[in-house]
């Protein structure tokens, strides 16, 4: 009874070991290549490690003959832009669908829900247009405003409010607490759960898009970092490895580090993310 | 004893008035509160899609001043465009090759995690790992990893005599290849859920089981585990039909529909249509098919979601 129980453990441990490694193939090729000089690069036989080590080659060129710091640097802009307006719009919206009892919240509430139904891609030929009868392509503003409100983020907000006790909302206004202060000095802090989980939701989907930003950023010091490799990669007619995959290496790097620091909340967030 | 009654009479009676200042004041907060969202959700999503469509219905081409309602003219051309044709069997094609694999894969991984106590959190969070990565940073890595001469595949392929391909170049691998990368990178994100789905089997029904003699791994998999995840597969499957009709990435940097149409998805086209040949018209067609799907596919998450709400 014992033996089986202990044999299938050590399967265990080797069966995800094995599946382990196959997921992590590209990463480890990735970051292999990256260390290594174009002549190994090109060698038919693999090693793992460079003979001769030519990471600090790999990554000073990437960094130099690409705008790869700027890349990054947008992608802070445009993330940390971008959530922090989703909050601050739709917190107020979620916190009056939760808290306030006024005529039209069950319309708004539908309206929201509809929301929910349209996938970005739709709205992408529209809101070109209209980006481009304002003047903003190739601006921050048309990587940052497309994606001020979230329905999704109302939704979220909506069901971790709902929870909060309707006595402490009373209780703050009789302290004298207008609205918008009960939204940021109750509602939010009490729902650290969904604002953790939202914030990785949204900094994650806008680092990684390519979608939008290929079609109405053109030039290289607008581009956020999805973006920036490909055109990097296009530029180097992806001949030169090295400093491609030291790119790329440095791409990923920041959502992989956050992530293996901060699994847990990762994870959560994204099991309660694909509600949406 | 009183005066703790009195201070919850005044308790009351506070909450009362609060209750009034909510009613006399909630119209205006209400529409304070509201007003940015409403208006960005009016302007950003709701007037886009009647707008696309619109557009929809007329022959405009991006930039030039003149434009004719068409009525369903662009549909009908559709129906009739070779590339357009092969974008739907193709996204067709890689959603059946992605949404199965992912969705058994992930549900073997999560069982196998499972079956276990030690190194839970690790193992999970390996395999997520490319669902988080930088898509299109990835695909250059697999670009390389897939390159015909020095990548890793047809390395190790060669080594074990297997016949090798030049996967991204050849019409009959090409698909297949963004597939795989596509199974790559959603499987963690299938992994995840299931491993929720299977928190949430109480654990009565595993007793209850094994008094019904069922006590066998096997046995209770079948009985118990598979049934209960019922609901979960069938909300999975559909997260990942979703994502499988939303690639776009790995098509755009590793082949760009090619080659010939061979790996040309929907939103592929759309993107193509719309933005490169800047056929507004005919592009906005295209969304429209590509909406449909996808908001049809939508609204049958949101069913399933509600009836796993209901059992649990």
């Amino acid at each position: 009874m014992n033996l089986p129980r202990t044999l299938w453990q050590l399967a265990r441990h080797l069966i995800l070991l094995a599946t382990a490694f196959v997921v992590l193939v590209p990463f480890i090729w990735m970051v292999s290549l990256s260390l290594k000089p174009p002549g190994e690069i090109f060698q038919s036989s693999f090693n793992l490690l460079p003979q001769t080590w030519f990471a600090a080659e790999n990554y000073a060129k990437a960094f130099t003959s690409a705008p790869l710091a700027r890349y990054l640097v947008n992608g802070v802009v445009v993330c940390s832009s971008i959530l922090t307006l989703q909050i601050t719009i739709c917190a107020p919206a979620a916190y009056a669908l939760a808290k306030i009892d006024f005529r039209g919240r069950d319309l708004f509430f539908d309206v929201v829900l509809v929301c929910l139904l349209i996938p970005h891609q739709v709205l992408a030929l529209p809101l070109f247009i209209l980006s481009y009868r304002l003047g903003l392509i190739d601006t921050y503003t048309v990587l940052i405003l497309p994606f001020a409100v979230s329905p999704f983020g109302i939704f979220l907000f909506r069901q971790f409010f709902k929870r909060i006790p309707d006595d402490l909302v009373y209780a703050a206004r009789l302290d004298g607490l207008s609205e918008f202060s009960i939204v940021w000095r109750l509602m939010l802090p009490m729902s650290g759960p969904a604002v953790v989980a939202f914030a990785i939701f949204s900094v994650v989907s806008h680092w990684n898009d390519l979608f939008w930003p290929l079609i109405v950023v053109h030039s290289d010091r607008l581009m956020p970092p999805a973006l920036g490799v490909m055109a990097f990669r296009n530029e180097q007619a992806g001949n030169d490895y090295g400093p491609l995959m030291a790119a790329a290496t440095i791409v990923v790097a920041p959502l992989v580090l956050a992530f293996l620091i901060a699994q847990r909340w990762f994870v959560e967030g994204f099991a309660g993310g694909s509600i949406k | 004893m009183s005066m703790d009654m009195r201070s919850l009479l005044d308790a009351e009676a506070l909450t009362r008035q609060a209750h009034r200042h909510s009613e006399r004041w909630a119209e205006l907060d209400g529409l304070g509160l509201l007003g940015p969202s409403l208006f960005l959700l009016l302007v950003l999503f709701v007037m886009p899609t009647f707008g696309v469509f619109a557009i929809a219905m007329t022959n405009w081409h991006f930039g030039s001043k003149s434009l004719a309602f068409v009525g369903l003219d662009n549909f009908v051309a559709l129906y009739a465009d070779r590339t357009f044709r092969a974008s739907l069997w193709n996204t067709a094609f890689y959603v059946v090759m992605v949404v199965p694999t992912s969705v058994v894969l992930g549900l073997l991984i999560a069982l196998v995690i499972e079956s276990g106590k030690r190194f839970r959190a690790v193992y999970r969070t390996l395999h997520f790992l490319p669902f988080m990565a930088t898509l299109s940073a990835m695909a250059i890595a697999w670009e390389a990893l897939l390159h015909p001469t020095i990548g890793l595949v047809n390395q190790t392929l060669m080594t074990i005599g297997l016949p090798t391909a030049n996967w991204l170049r050849d019409p009959a691998t090409a698909l297949p290849a963004l597939a795989i990368i596509g199974i790559w990178q959603n499987l963690g994100f299938s992994m995840v859920m299931i491993l929720a789905g299977l928190k949430s089997i109480p654990e009565a029904l595993y007793d209850a089981a094994a008094v019904d003699g069922a006590d066998a791994w096997f046995s209770r998999l079948g009985l118990v585990t598979l049934p209960m995840l019922g609901p979960v597969f069938m909300f999975v499957s559909i997260v990942m039909a979703l994502r499988a009709f939303e690639a776009f990435d790995t098509v755009q940097i590793l082949t760009q529909g090619g080659p010939g149409t061979s790996s040309q998805v929907l939103l592929y086209t759309l993107y193509t249509e719309s933005f490169l040949y800047m056929r507004t018209g005919y592009g906005a067609a295209v969304t429209v098919v590509f909406f449909l799907i996808v908001a049809g596919l939508t609204l049958l998450q949101a069913r399933t979601m509600d009836r796993r709400i209901h059992y649990s």
